[in-house]
């Protein structure tokens, strides 16, 4: 095992990718058998300070229906300066410029380490980042003032030469012109009407036919013309001064109404406004919202505070009016923004829901980031969105544009689907397989925002016929081709190529046993439940997962928010379900199972059970969920505290406990994207609900035998505990076991 | 004119001042005071009705002595004592001619030539006399005479006319040859006359007295027969002595002077004679007086004729021998010697002028103030400058009728076609001497109202039962007074405070109204103002955006505010647009101004609401730093195309999204043919003229505008347009929203900064600054029997009853028609109240009211002797106007010539004394029909010539919609005035001539103005010092041609000019550019297009010309 385990951590590691499956079973009938799917988690553009770019374009399988990239896998005559393509077997000559080739003079995409390789692509016109921010200003004062800042400040972390567009909203749309001097002026749009991107154009004046003739030469820089998008370096003081003079939306809400707030259109326009100036370049279209949308296309709720925005509950009585006419719309502008590789964040900070279950579509489509707080004027916004312009090693933005997987698989092999934040590109081939898990029927995906951490789910089939077995010691073979925009404004081009063996089930049996991958299959099984929870019904999702999986993180699956909807808004569900579509496999793994902590003077910190036994009185725990991260202090501790001993020299062993999971937990906040929501609380605290919910209620009002025992604390809930769970479970595999 | 006509009788001047005073006795007799004249004034006291019998006789007579008039030239030389006679006879038969003869007895022989014939005639028609009250006019025409005159008339019409049928074109023709040469006499004849004058002035003194005498009876009598009828037998009579010392004294003098200065001059004929008319006209006033007043005195009885009888003895025996000389031409052949008269035309100097009759009225109404108190007054003539008292009636300034004195059936009304309509100008500016109507506060309950016809409380209303309850004087349902509003009645039956009570005393008056009157029943908040302009490529490039954004920081200081307030509370916004529109928040707090685009014209709002309309004074930085932007922003446009409608569209928006009321400034230059609602093409197809497809030249292109104005008059959004067009913009079309939200329209075709601003300026100024009432309902009361029936002006009407007016201004004028739908009472009158429902510029909603109580007649004669000629043209003309949109223009003047026939021709049936069928006998009040009639009928709308485009008919058509009876006047038939025949030292305007090339002497400058152009003719021989002193160069020839401006020079003769030029400018509502036209130059061609007397290039007839063919026609209605 620990063979594999290595193994595992390698692969993931230098190709991050991570395979449910290790070794695959041959046949069809043998990979259905085992439930689960013979499926990978891929972080495509997985930060590797090892790898350096190489400086030139990858070479290509010269079979139209392939090609496949040449890659270590490939045989390779160098004598003939032939090689032989190990997904079609078509055999290519070598390009001109790889004569010197040898076996020891071996270009790096043909050595076993570059498995995974970066190609810098010189050709094309070098598009500069572009950012458009999208505002609300139907804010309450201060929480506008916070949002100015911490776009003002966002200024000046942006290159350059970075073009920066701006367009407010609130009862009307404005798109601001950057390049005037003096006057201010911005076009107006009005919120209620929904325009076609032709009409968008034409009244932004995108579109103007005297100009062609004369536009055609200085092609080059075809963007250069957009007043409303302009490099931050020449307006860069006229931005921060509109920003600063930005007002709340001056129209009179009356009492007992919700500000209009046209958020469809405005997300419209900034989508037409970019197809039309900047199409097939990466851009980044950041919405601020305050609020639901309450008029015009994608509309979520009406302007009458006392019709109250929709809830679970009113969605399964099918009484949520509004939100199938606005998923569309939004659905609409995602496409429209995916097809031209821009990716659309939602920044949406309100204590009430804001309609992300609506607008989900739009970041989890294209790629971009979804963060929810209760207000701009909270550390969890300004850090989160102040984390989205950090730099990597190179000082490169962690972000990439525009960015196509394409998914190549040797012939026993086909493409099920992926699950992620992608779209997809209807590329039919012969490796795409009838039956969809996920985005399926293609072997490309289109990806607008990528950064280090973006985590797609692939899945695939095993075709191979049973009595059509593979000889032994035979691999198969699968390549991940992602072309993408990166920040530094080049293209580039990462090709992974993964291989593993075959093996027959029947025979052996325990090589696969021993290769299965139990955290990646638990991510990749959440994965499509999520999915599927995300269009099915709720509860369905929840029997078929029972029925595909017995183990103990489907416990805590259960309750996990991604498939639960009890206690949570539609937006919630909707954000926590785009986070856990889009990280990596670690973050994935808290998000089902929290992790938690426990620091107390018996010893060094230890993860304990998450388990209401776990809460003790002299403990400190240190809960993170990921979205949260909870101190707790257990009863004795916090009396401790109270009494002041950590301000006392001779205790000051205790002062350091105390300070041990901040340490701890600001470690993680350094780390995470979005921020999680930072709780310190203590025994008896308001906010120790968030820790009481998650632990396994072993202990309930319910259980009378452990009632008022001093180990753990009781948790007040009608949750079946971990064990009774398990009872039910054990009964039901035996029953069935037919 | 006159002074031709004045020759002839010079010689007889003399002697006719000692017929004078016969005449006068004979006439006026009694009133003159004269110690002879008593006598006969006795006489003619007691004898009136019987006079006017006897006198009939002789009109019968007088149709022979038709062939008369000639005899009258005969006489003329003698005549003056048959003068005298004719006087009176004048009287009777044609005020105006028998004015003249008078004239020319005092002055001018001149009328008295004319008047002969017309005396003739006038004789059969004078009757009229009894009345003071009621001055009949009858106005003969001489030449018509000649045309109609009997079996011997034939003759006649063979001599100058030929057949009145024929005469038309004949009589054209003829006339003007022959005319002008007994002009040329005529001329040569003042001369002699003018020495005469000299001569005669010491008997001219004592005759002025005498005139004076005269006169005032004859102002008092004739003209305001309902003056006279109050003022008279005070007054008048007893004022006469006393008004003639006056005018003795003053008239005298003055006339002396320039009789001096006219002596001076005796060199130059011309000179004498314009001088010499206004210092005569005093007298001649008197004489005039006498002439019209004779006829209203004689007026009542038209059998009066026989008064004249008498007198009429001589004019008869003369008729005879000017028959047998000079044939029917009499009017002319009287003034002209003899042998001119010969050649039978027409004398245009016989034939009404306006001139005559404006300079009339103005010497004999404009002294003394018209005060209203009584009832069916017929108020002096719009060019006259008079005081207005209110005393229970409305004054005219605010309403003026076609007929104060109303037909008690429908059957009469129908019988006379005469159009019984008020031009009503709820909110006309008075002169600074007249208070404005008091406000009136009644509190909490507001305006006291009947409660079944919801009339106002006014003056006529009828308190009874001790003040306790009233009656309604409109619909005569009784209702309680309530109890803090009761008051005692005195012995009278009237009010003990009605004389604190403005709405018990006075006929105009307003009420604050409460907050029922109010929309949606709120108080309205201040209107505002926003200015929308252009800044396509055009504006930019004319340099007019520049022009104007200059020219608004200063005048936003200058908006109009109430009362004495020290700041408008009115608000202003900014929008430019071209294919797109640009709000722009100018909210005070702002460092500098933010422009807002918003291109969905498809669907337009308003973006802003915070900072769009700002108080000038708080935003004024930002203001300015804006409108300093504006004209840079747009240096480099090459936007082409604009829109309109949404344009509108979002003015309107924004007045809503304020819930105000307001106006919108439009500047803009051309068709609207970018992709937007209200889309426009080009239509203009010039082919279509004279086809029965003419009439959609003149209707809109599109309903869409229809729709777009009635969401404005809903939302109180009035419209004003500038128009700034290089070509086609249609303006037919654009003109709606304005048209229908009572806003105004100007244009300013190929318009260029050097040439335009001051005249686009100026009239930006004014429609800046000018009061306006916004969001107002008009709605017109009549008392039972009348009812308002159709409505013409600048407004929008939801319903049949309503005006509804986005805007008013104290321009705007909406002319109201009123038909029968029951019988009249004599006794209690005809009543109309105006309410005029508005928000002021403070946003104060009130009420105003105009009450007017008008008479009521069972004899047509009654009508005709109280209508008002400029009302009436008023009216036909916006009807014709209006008429021309649904129907060809051809079908359009044919109604009105019918009408205008049946007018006269029902007139001529029913009150004039039995005469020849060949004379053409006009009403006194109506003598000027025919003249006004043809200038509606040559207009640019009705008849086109090749140089007026279609937009200019669409402008023109719709700028007199809404023209005052002021603006018609001028604007049909132009003021011409000779510039050096004054003494330079007059400051009063020179005497205008009347509008024909004929009166233009080349080596004279005139200037014309007809409310809208101004041109200076500058004659061919003008003297070299003239033009040196005017335009600063040596000689005729180096004037430039189109000169708009004329050099500043400091000499009494350029100061004068151009002091006389700026005060015609500031008479009129718009500025009028000027042109300075040379003789025989290009531009002359121009300048001849307002010469309405003569024929015109696109075929209007000729003054004589129409004459003939009116008396063609109302021949025929009578066989």
């Amino acid at each position: 095992m620990a063979t594999y385990l290595e193994f595992i951590q390698q692969n993931e590691e230098r190709d991050g990718v991570r395979f449910s499956w290790n070794v695959w079973p041959s046949s069809r009938l043998e990979a259905t058998r085992m439930v689960v799917p013979l499926a990978c988690l891929l972080t495509p553009l997985r930060e590797r300070p090892d790898l350096p770019p190489v400086q030139y374009e990858p070479v290509l399988c010269s079979r139209p229906t392939c090609k496949a990239i040449l890659n270590p896998l490939c045989q390779v005559d160098y004598r003939a300066k032939l090689w032989a393509c190990n997904f079609c077997f078509q055999r290519n000559q070598f390009p001109p410029a790889y004569t010197g080739i040898s076996e020891v003079n071996q270009p790096a995409e043909l050595m076993p380490q570059f498995s995974t390789i970066e190609y810098v692509i010189q050709r094309g016109p070098q598009s500069p980042l572009i950012f458009l921010y999208v505002v609300d200003t139907c804010l309450e004062e201060d929480d506008l003032q916070a949002l100015k800042e911490s776009l003002q400040m966002s200024l000046s972390l942006l290159p350059p030469d970075a073009l920066v567009g701006l367009i407010t909203f609130g009862r009307m749309v404005q798109v601001h012109e950057l390049s005037c001097e003096g006057i201010s002026k911005s076009f107006v749009f009005r919120g209620t009407k929904d325009l076609t991107a032709k009409q968008i154009q034409d009244m932004l004046g995108l579109t103007t036919p005297a100009m062609p003739m004369q536009q055609a030469r200085p092609q080059e820089h075809p963007f250069v013309s957009s007043r409303f998008l302009q490099p931050i370096q020449k307006i860069d003081m006229n931005l921060t001064d509109l920003l600063g003079e930005l007002q709340r939306d001056p129209w009179p809400v009356t009492q007992g109404k919700r500000p209009l707030r046209s958020t469809g259109v405005a997300l419209s326009i900034a989508v037409g406004l970019l197809e039309g100036t900047f199409p097939n370049t990466g851009a980044r279209i950041m919405l601020f919202t305050g609020g639901p949308p309450t008029q015009g296309p994608g509309m979520v709720v009406g302007d009458e505070l006392k019709v109250p925005i929709r809830s679970w509950h009113d969605i399964e009585k099918d009484n949520a009016r509004f939100m199938k006419k606005a998923t569309k719309h939004y659905e609409m502008l995602a496409n429209r923004a995916a097809t031209n590789g821009h990716c659309i964040d939602i920044y949406a900070c309100a204590l009430d829901q804001t309609g992300l279950l609506e607008m989900k579509c739009c970041a989890n489509l294209t790629g971009g980031h979804m963060v929810m707080g209760d207000s701009f004027n909270t550390s969890l916004f300004k850090q989160t969105f102040q984390r989205i312009f950090s730099k990597d090693f190179n000082g490169n933005f962690r972000m990439a544009f525009g960015a196509t997987l394409e998914v190549k698989t040797s012939r026993e092999l086909k493409i099920a689907g992926a699950v992620g934040p992608c779209v997809s590109l209807n590329v039919k081939g012969p490796c795409v397989s009838e039956n969809e898990l996920g985005v399926g029927g293609t072997s490309q995906w289109k990806i607008c925002g990528l950064d280090p951490t973006s985590t797609l789910g692939i899945y695939f089939e095993v075709v191979n016929q049973h009595n059509a077995p593979i000889p032994q010691g035979g691999r198969g073979a699968i390549q991940f081709v992602t072309q993408y925009q990166h920040s530094s404004t080049q293209r580039r081009i990462r090709v992974t190529t993964v291989a593993r063996n075959w093996a027959d089930a029947q025979s052996h049996l325990r090589h696969i046993e021993a290769a299965f991958d139990q955290e990646a299959a638990a991510v990749l099984m959440a994965r499509l439940g999520v999915f599927r929870a995300e269009s099915e019904e709720g509860p369905d999702v929840l029997r078929w997962l029972d029925r595909q999986l017995i183990r103990l993180f489907m416990f805590h699956l259960r309750r996990s928010p991604f498939l639960q909807v009890f206690n949570n808004s539609p937006d919630e569900s909707s954000y926590y379900r785009h986070h856990f579509a889009r990280q990596d496999l670690t973050q994935s793994l808290i998000m089902i199972q929290p992790i938690l902590y426990s620091y107390s003077f018996h010893g060094p910190p230890e993860p304990v059970l998450l388990d209401s036994s776990s809460i003790l009185a002299d403990r400190i725990l240190l809960m993170d969920t990921f979205f949260q991260i909870v101190i707790y202090l257990g009863e004795t501790i916090a009396q401790w505290r109270k009494a002041g001993y950590q301000d006392m020299p001779e205790y000051e062993n205790f002062k350091h406990l105390l300070q041990a999971p901040l340490d701890d937990a600001q470690e993680i906040l350094q780390a995470r994207f979005p921020m999680p929501r930072y709780i310190n609380t203590e025994h008896g605290g308001s906010q120790a609900r968030f820790l009481l919910s998650k632990v396994n209620p072993s202990q309930t009002h319910n259980n009378l035998y452990t009632w008022g025992q001093e180990t753990g604390a009781p948790i007040l809930t009608d949750d079946v505990s971990l064990q009774v769970f398990m009872d039910h479970l054990k009964k039901l595999a035996v029953s069935s076991a037919c | 004119m006159n002074v031709n006509q004045s020759a002839p009788p010079v010689p007889p001047f003399g002697q006719p001042q000692p017929v004078y005073p016969g005449y006068h006795q004979s006439s006026y007799g009694g009133q003159p005071g004269s110690t002879a004249p008593p006598t006969h004034y006795g006489a003619y006291n007691g004898p009136v009705p019987g006079y006017q019998e006897t006198l009939a006789p002789g009109v019968s007579r007088a149709p022979p002595s038709l062939g008369a008039p000639p005899a009258t030239t005969a006489q003329t030389p003698c005549g003056q004592a048959a003068y005298g006679q004719f006087g009176q006879g004048d009287v009777q038969n044609g005020p105006s001619s028998t004015v003249q003869m008078q004239r020319l007895s005092g002055s001018q022989p001149f009328g008295s030539a004319p008047l002969a014939p017309v005396v003739s005639q006038p004789t059969v028609l004078q009757p009229y006399g009894p009345l003071p009250t009621s001055s009949q006019v009858t106005a003969q025409l001489a030449g018509m005479q000649i045309s109609g005159a009997m079996a011997p008339a034939p003759p006649t019409l063979g001599l100058g006319y030929g057949p009145p049928t024929s005469l038309a074109s004949a009589s054209g023709s003829f006339p003007n040859s022959g005319l002008y040469g007994s002009y040329s006499q005529g001329q040569a004849p003042p001369l002699s006359q003018t020495q005469g004058h000299p001569g005669a002035q010491p008997p001219q003194r004592s005759a002025p007295p005498q005139a004076s005498s005269f006169t005032p009876p004859a102002s008092g009598g004739p003209r305001m027969p309902s003056m006279s009828g109050p003022l008279l037998p005070g007054q008048g009579f007893g004022g006469p002595p006393v008004s003639q010392p006056n005018h003795v004294s003053s008239p005298p003098p003055q006339v002396l002077p320039p009789g001096t200065q006219m002596t001076g001059p005796p060199g130059p004929p011309p000179p004498m004679h314009s001088s010499q008319q206004p210092g005569y006209q005093l007298q001649q006033n008197g004489s005039f007086g006498p002439g019209r007043g004779p006829q209203p005195n004689y007026g009542s009885p038209y059998p009066g004729a026989p008064t004249f009888g008498s007198q009429p003895g001589p004019p008869q025996p003369l008729p005879p021998k000017r028959l047998d000389p000079d044939a029917i031409p009499s009017p002319q052949l009287n003034e002209l010697p003899p042998q001119q008269k010969t050649r039978h035309r027409i004398d245009p100097d016989a034939i009404p002028s306006p001139i005559q009759v404006i300079e009339d009225d103005r010497n004999n109404r404009g002294s003394e103030p018209f005060v209203t108190g009584v009832r069916g007054q017929v108020p002096p003539l719009v060019t006259t400058n008079f005081l207005v008292k209110d005393q229970g009636n409305a004054s005219p300034r605010y309403i003026r009728c076609t007929s104060y004195n109303i037909p008690c059936t429908s059957d009469m009304a129908k019988q006379a076609q005469v159009p019984l309509a008020a031009v009503i100008k709820p909110l006309a500016r008075l002169p600074p001497e007249e208070a404005s109507p008091y406000v009136v506060d009644h509190g909490e309950s507001g305006p006291l109202r009947c409660n079944r016809c919801k009339a106002y409380m006014c003056p006529f209303m009828q308190f009874i039962e001790g003040g306790r309850r009233f009656q309604c004087c409109f619909c005569s349902c009784i209702n309680d007074v309530p109890p803090q509003y009761f008051q005692h009645l005195d012995h009278t039956g009237k009010r003990v405070d009605a004389y604190d009570r403005p709405e018990l005393s006075l006929g105009s008056y307003e009420f604050l109204a409460t907050v029922d009157y109010c929309k949606n029943n709120k108080f309205p908040s201040p209107p505002a103002f926003i200015f929308m302009i252009d800044v396509s490529y055009n504006a930019i490039r004319s340099g007019l955006v520049r022009l104007l954004c200059e020219e608004l920081k200063s005048l936003l200081d200058c908006l109009p505010r109430e009362g004495r307030a020290e700041e408008s509370a009115i608000r202003v916004g900014f929008v430019t647009y071209n294919k797109v529109l640009h709000f722009y928040n100018v909210k005070s707090s702002l460092a500098q101004p933010q422009m807002m685009v918003v291109s969905d014209v498809a669907d337009m709002f308003v973006p802003l609401l915070d900072g769009f309309l700002v108080n000038v004074n708080e935003s004024r930085a930002v203001i300015t730093s804006l409108l300093d932007q504006i004209p840079e922003m747009f240096a480099d446009t090459r936007e082409t195309e604009t829109v309109f409608a949404p344009v509108i569209q979002a003015g309107m928006e924004a007045l809503k999204a304020a819930e105000c009321a307001g106006k919108l400034f439009l500047f803009h230059t051309s068709l609207p043919i970018a992709e937007a609602p209200g889309k426009l093409k080009n239509r203009d197809d010039r082919k279509l003229i004279n086809t029965d497809k003419e009439k959609t030249l003149f209707q809109p292109q599109t309903g869409a505008y229809q729709t777009l104005a009635k969401e404005c008059v809903a939302q109180g959004c009035c419209v004003d347009l500038f128009l700034f067009p290089n070509q086609y913009v249609d303006v037919a079309t654009l003109c709606v929203v304005p048209q229908l939200t009572g806003g105004s329209v100007y244009k300013y075709a190929c318009f260029q900064v050097e040439n335009d601003q001051e005249r686009f300026l100026s009239d930006l100024r004014r429609d800046v600054q000018k009061v306006v009432g916004f969001d107002a309902v008009m709605r017109v009361r009549t008392s039972t029997g009348i009812r308002a029936v159709d409505f013409f002006g600048a407004f929008y009407m939801s319903n049949t009853t309503d005006v509804e007016l986005a805007g008013l201004d104290g321009d705007k004028t909406v002319t109201v028609e009123f038909k029968h739908d029951d019988r009249l009472n004599e006794e209690s009158g005809a009543l109309l109240q105006c309410a005029l429902l508005y928000t002021s510029c403070a946003g104060q909603r009130r009420l105003r009211i105009h009450n007017l109580a008008l008479n009521c007649c069972t004899q047509l004669a009654d009508l005709y002797r109280n209508c008002e000629t400029d009302t009436l043209i008023n009216y036909m003309a916006k009807f014709a106007y209006r008429g021309v949109l649904n129907s060809p223009v051809k079908t359009v003047r044919d109604a009105l010539i019918t009408q205008c026939a049946q007018i006269l021709a029902c007139y001529r049936k029913n009150c004039a004394s039995p005469s020849s069928a060949g004379q053409l006998i006009l009403p006194e009040c109506m003598k000027l029909l025919p003249v006004y009639l043809n200038c509606v009928l040559k207009s640019d709308v009705l008849q086109p010539g090749a140089e007026v485009t279609t937009d200019d008919r669409a402008y023109v058509r719709q700028l007199v919609t809404s023209m005052d009876v002021a603006e018609t006047n001028v604007f049909f038939y132009p003021r011409l005035l000779p510039l050096t025949k004054s003494p330079i030292e007059s400051t009063t305007e020179p005497p205008a001539v009347r509008a024909s090339e004929e009166r233009l002497s080349d080596g004279d400058i005139y200037l014309l103005e007809n409310g809208l152009n101004l041109f200076l003719w500058v004659g061919a021989s003008v003297q070299q010092g003239v033009v040196q002193s005017l335009f600063s160069v040596s000689s005729f020839s180096q004037i430039t041609s189109g000169l708009s401006i004329l050099p500043v020079l400091d000499n009494p003769l350029s100061k004068k000019v151009r002091g006389l030029v700026d005060s015609l400018r500031a008479q009129r509502s718009r500025y009028m550019k000027l042109i300075v036209v040379k003789q025989e130059d290009k531009l002359e061609m121009l300048f001849k297009h307002f010469l309405v007397e003569d024929k015109s290039l696109s075929g209007g007839a000729s003054y004589v010309d129409f004459l003939c063919h009116m008396h063609k026609e109302i021949r025929q209605l009578l066989s």
